[in-house]
């Protein structure tokens, strides 16, 4: 065996190694959780697990219903795509097409840190800014689904507009030239021309953006409340799977600890979903 | 600089009869680089006027300087006059978007939108206002069989216009800058992407359009500019070397670099 054909096995085996060790880590997660979770949810019932809004491992007897978490995990992941999507759209647009040079210059470095900035300074910027504007304007304690949709807006904002962003400079240039060659406006060409032609690239950035909200935690903890109460409105404080788990996962133990990590699994799926979700409209993005 | 007698014989030519575009020394920079030179020529209506010359002529960008789409080209400074019907395109008060619906463009690629075939039709209606169902349906079929492509697609009307073979597509385009119902129709090397069945298709669609329409042809292929067009202008280096009747320029050019081109001689 000469040296060069050597080294190329060697290299293989280094790939083939550190893509294993990566499967690995999934397959291990995956074993993991679904290991610990399903005898507790087996005790639980399921039924009663996902349904039932009754959350108290203390009572005699206990009970263990995560409804009210997944209730709250959807309010705060939808409030924060009604904020965030629009603006993020927008922003996207306007980088894309709008923005002169020079101010470009600065703002997608200014994206950029957004995206960078630590979740728990989100938090922090949540309990100091947002809570008390809050409470002051709407009343209530100012820990609430509103509060969490606000920041988590923010938060997916550099991820919608990276996204979507590069789906609009993807586009050739003729879609654009085509359009204003018929007699549209530049506005025109940009929202009803390229964003339907980029529209795969633009869900995916919507779908990224709902994945980072699901999954968030630290900031979520902080400023959502944390009741286990279903929320009579948008001022109200929910917890959401992930705020629950953290909370408790410290001092649970026995069955209590198994519901937690059952609620990771429940977490775990909808992440899951997520993902399908977008292969999907990557799948049907190429095949246009 | 074109000679004076040459240029003598374009104004006796635009008098004879109301051009539909009136050139006159028309100069375009791209920053310091002039890529037109004194440009004059007259456009007849319900003509074709093809438009030939080596690479970086100038033609295209002549071609983009009559629906002033070479407005998006960053760097990109006009003087002289052009006059469609008259009106100076150039002027303040003219609406650039209403200039293009009545100056269609179709380009050397195909360029349908992303979606369906009735979709890229309805766009330039909708665009313009038209929100009916069923006055966009009847601009839908009337454009496509004013691009005689009606019979084949009408059963595809809901199908991604991205499925359709190049000239196809071509001719789609063409229904799509037809129906946002233009007067002049500008084609930018319209075939040059295409196979020799689907361009003759598109050449006899010229040929049959341009009763209505007034129709400015770049092309590359000579020969297609001598099969349909009324017209020709030479252009070398951003001037417009020789304009005339197609059938002098080919059979009699004026000039020798003209001939030098057409013969193959360069170019």
């Amino acid at each position: 065996m000469t040296f060069s054909a050597f080294k190329e096995t060697a290299m293989k085996v280094v790939f083939a190694v550190t893509a294993a060790v990566f499967i690995l880590c999934v397959i291990v997660i995956c074993v993991f959780i679904f290991a610990r979770s399903v005898p507790a949810i087996g005790e639980i019932g399921l039924f009663e697990f996902l349904f039932s809004t009754e959350w108290a491992p203390n009572n005699t007897p206990a009970s263990y219903g995560i409804g009210t978490m997944i209730v709250g995990t959807c309010f705060v992941t939808a409030g924060a795509l009604v904020i965030g999507v629009p603006i993020g759209l927008l922003m996207a647009a306007f980088m894309a097409r709008y923005c002169p040079k020079p101010l470009y210059k600065v703002m997608k470095p200014m994206t950029n840190i957004l995206a960078g900035i630590p979740s728990i300074v989100y938090g922090y910027f949540g309990m100091m800014v947002i809570a008390p504007l809050i409470r002051d304007n709407f009343g209530g304690t100012g820990y609430s689904i509103l509060t969490a949709s606000i920041v988590l807006g923010i938060m997916i904002l550099p991820t919608v507009i990276g996204v979507s962003e590069s789906a609009l400079r993807a586009l050739p240039n003729t879609y654009y030239e085509g359009a204003l060659a018929l007699g549209a406006t530049h506005e025109h060409a940009v929202f009803m021309t390229e964003f339907p032609a980029a529209r795969s690239g633009i869900l995916t950035s919507v779908v990224l953006g709902l994945g980072r909200v699901v999954g968030e935690t630290m900031a979520v903890v902080m400023i959502v409340g944390n009741s286990t109460a279903l929320p009579d409105s948008l001022l109200d404080g929910v917890r959401t799977m992930t705020s629950h788990i953290v909370l408790e996962l410290g001092y649970a133990t026995d069955l209590h600890r198994g519901a937690l990590i059952a609620t990771a699994a429940v977490l775990f799926v909808f992440i899951l979903f997520i993902n399908l979700l977008i292969v999907a409209i990557r799948r049907k993005g190429r095949a246009k | 600089m074109i000679r004076p007698e040459l240029r003598q014989n374009v104004y006796i030519r635009g008098d004879a009869a109301t051009p539909k575009f009136r050139v006159r020394e028309l100069d375009l920079f791209y920053g310091t680089f002039q890529a037109l030179k004194s440009v004059d020529m007259d456009i007849e209506a319900n003509e074709i006027t093809a438009l030939i010359g080596p690479s970086g002529c100038g033609k295209s960008t002549f071609l983009k300087t009559l629906d002033r789409m070479n407005d998006i080209i960053p760097g990109c400074r006009i003087s002289g006059k052009v006059e469609l019907d008259g009106a100076d395109i150039y002027a303040g008060g003219m609406d650039v978007n209403l200039l293009r619906k009545r100056v269609g463009m179709v380009f050397q690629k195909p360029n349908p939108f992303p979606a369906s075939v009735y979709d890229n039709i309805a766009y330039g209606p909708k665009t313009h206002g038209v929100r009916k169902k069923s006055e966009l349906d009847d601009i839908v079929e009337s454009s496509l069989r004013r691009a005689a492509i009606w019979d084949e697609l009408k059963d595809r009307l809901k199908k991604s216009a991205l499925g359709l073979s190049g000239g196809q597509q071509q001719r789609l385009c063409i229904a799509r800058a037809l129906a946002v119902k233009p007067d002049v129709l500008l084609m930018d090397e319209p075939t040059s992407a295409l196979d020799p069945i689907s361009t003759g298709k598109i050449e006899e669609l010229a040929q049959e359009l341009k009763k209505d329409y007034t129709i400015v042809i770049v092309t590359h292929n000579m020969q297609q500019a001598a099969r349909i067009s009324d017209k020709t202008g030479f252009f070398l280096l951003g001037e417009l070397i020789e304009f005339g009747g197609t059938d002098e320029v080919f059979d009699a050019p004026r000039e020798k670099r003209t001939e030098d081109y057409i013969t193959g001689r360069f170019g």
